[in-house]
């Protein structure tokens, strides 16, 4: 019996096997963050566009369930779809709920990125489009979307950085992301700041080298 | 859908929920309020361009903008642990959002303090001013101007974030849904009327916020 004892440990020290763990979790990080980031992004820039040509009774409500998704915590939005979908018959999976609601919480931030980028456009400029014969879609594709581009790919930038990182809320519906995974080594290692150093590292080597590619962008196209 | 909704346990504990609102609304400010501060001082030590301590103020500043807001808060509520440090939910939530306005802020500030020209400093000391009447009068009212509608912004994040202080046990609005709906199963219903309290606070924030801004830069 006491033999037994002392050969099984509850907790076992971080191993390196551990880090191949951390980063299939980190992959699932990836993923929800890319799946949420491009759907919401052309999910957005539709809103974004409505906002912009509606007449106020279709911004008006358009824009107030898009703030809706702003001006209330992610975690609250989480938790309120989860239990959501099972209410009208619908059980889903931590995955499927966590990317539902990312998605619709990125195109939200897309939206008004979207919008400040149509409108940064001169409205002589494109008067001048129109009367030069081109299309509405004309004047979009050619003349809209790449002003309004170099104007709001800086804070576009910046939203999908903010969705890679909040997708660490994902965690509290139980997906097994990069947090949760930290968490589950924790309890395991009883080591909390080695690992949440090392989750750390993981996060800033997923986020840093895309803010500082759009700083230095910024910087060339503000020449 | 056979699901009956219940909405009378969650208006009895209507009261609870509001009393916790004002606790979400005064970690925030406070951690608006130190967050202000040290970011004021993180921009300063960038600014100032001293090798031996601006490494500091820029790892802080990449730090607080490159990682989780939450793995910030579990850092302090569980990884201080190693050092001995056991914060109660308060301040593990008061430590975290400041630590993330901060680092936000800073760079804020410092965009503000580029913008002010250089030239604008020297004419106002050679109007006689001292350095501090230059900066109270000259440099620090427009640098308000320029960060105002930022800071507004973080203050709304600053609210969100306070949410996150459910995950660490602290039973401001958010926890304190959590800890109610847990004794009742309403979730749904909780989080909700949760949700209503946070969008009427963020309204009242932008709402008050723009009020102030109206009356502050009228020139």
């Amino acid at each position: 019996m006491y033999e037994l004892a002392q050969s099984i440990r509850f907790f076992s020290d971080f191993q390196a096997s551990d880090l191949a763990f951390l980063a299939e979790a980190a992959g699932r990080t990836l993923l929800i963050s890319v799946l949420s980031v491009s759907v919401g992004t052309v999910l957005g820039c539709v809103f974004g566009w409505l906002l912009s040509v509606s007449r106020w009774a279709g911004a008006v409500t358009l824009g107030l369930i898009l703030d809706a998704f702003r001006s209330i915590p992610l975690i609250i939005q989480l938790i309120l779809f989860f239990n959501f979908f099972p209410i009208i018959g619908f059980p889903v999976n931590p995955f499927a709920a966590g990317t539902f609601v990312l998605v619709f919480y990125t195109s939200a931030l897309v939206a008004s990125v979207a919008r400040g980028g149509i409108e940064a456009v001169p409205i002589t400029t494109r008067r001048a489009a129109r009367s030069l014969g081109m299309t509405y879609w004309q004047d979009m594709r050619y003349i809209v979307w790449p002003i309004g581009l170099r104007a709001v790919l800086p804070a576009w930038a910046g939203v999908a950085l903010g969705v890679l990182k909040d997708s660490a809320l994902v965690s509290v519906l139980g997906y097994v992301e990069l947090l949760r995974a930290s968490q589950i080594l924790v309890t395991r290692t009883q080591e909390p700041f080695l690992i949440l150093t090392v989750v750390g590292a993981f996060y800033f080597a997923l986020s840093f080298p895309i803010s500082r590619a759009t700083a230095s962008l910024e910087r060339r196209w503000q020449k | 859908m056979d699901y009956t909704f219940h909405w009378r346990p969650v208006f009895r504990k209507l009261p609870d929920l509001l009393e916790a609102g004002l606790l979400t609304l005064e970690v925030a400010i406070e951690a608006m309020l130190i967050g202000i501060l040290l970011g004021l001082v993180l921009a300063m030590v960038r600014l100032s361009g001293r090798r031996s301590i601006t490494w500091f103020a820029v790892s802080w500043v990449e730090i607080a903008r490159n990682t989780p807001a939450l793995l910030q808060l579990f850092f302090f509520g569980f990884g201080l642990g190693a050092f001995g440090i056991h914060l109660s939910p308060f301040w593990i939530v008061l430590c975290a959002l400041s630590f993330n306005n901060a680092g936000y802020l800073a760079e804020n500030f410092r965009g503000g303090f580029q913008a002010v020209p250089d030239t604008q400093i020297k004419a106002a000391r050679s109007l006689g001013m001292t350095y501090a009447q230059t900066y109270l009068r000259i440099v620090i009212p427009q640098v308000l101007r320029i960060v105002y509608h930022p800071m507004t912004n973080q203050m709304v994040w600053s609210v969100l974030m306070s949410s996150l202080g459910m995950l660490v046990g602290f039973r401001e609005l958010t926890g304190e849904t959590q800890f109610l709906a847990s004794k009742t199963f309403r979730i749904f219903e909780y989080f909700l009327v949760t949700a209503i309290i946070y969008y009427v606070i963020v309204k009242v924030i932008l709402g008050g916020s723009r009020i102030l801004s109206w009356r502050l830069f009228r020139y």
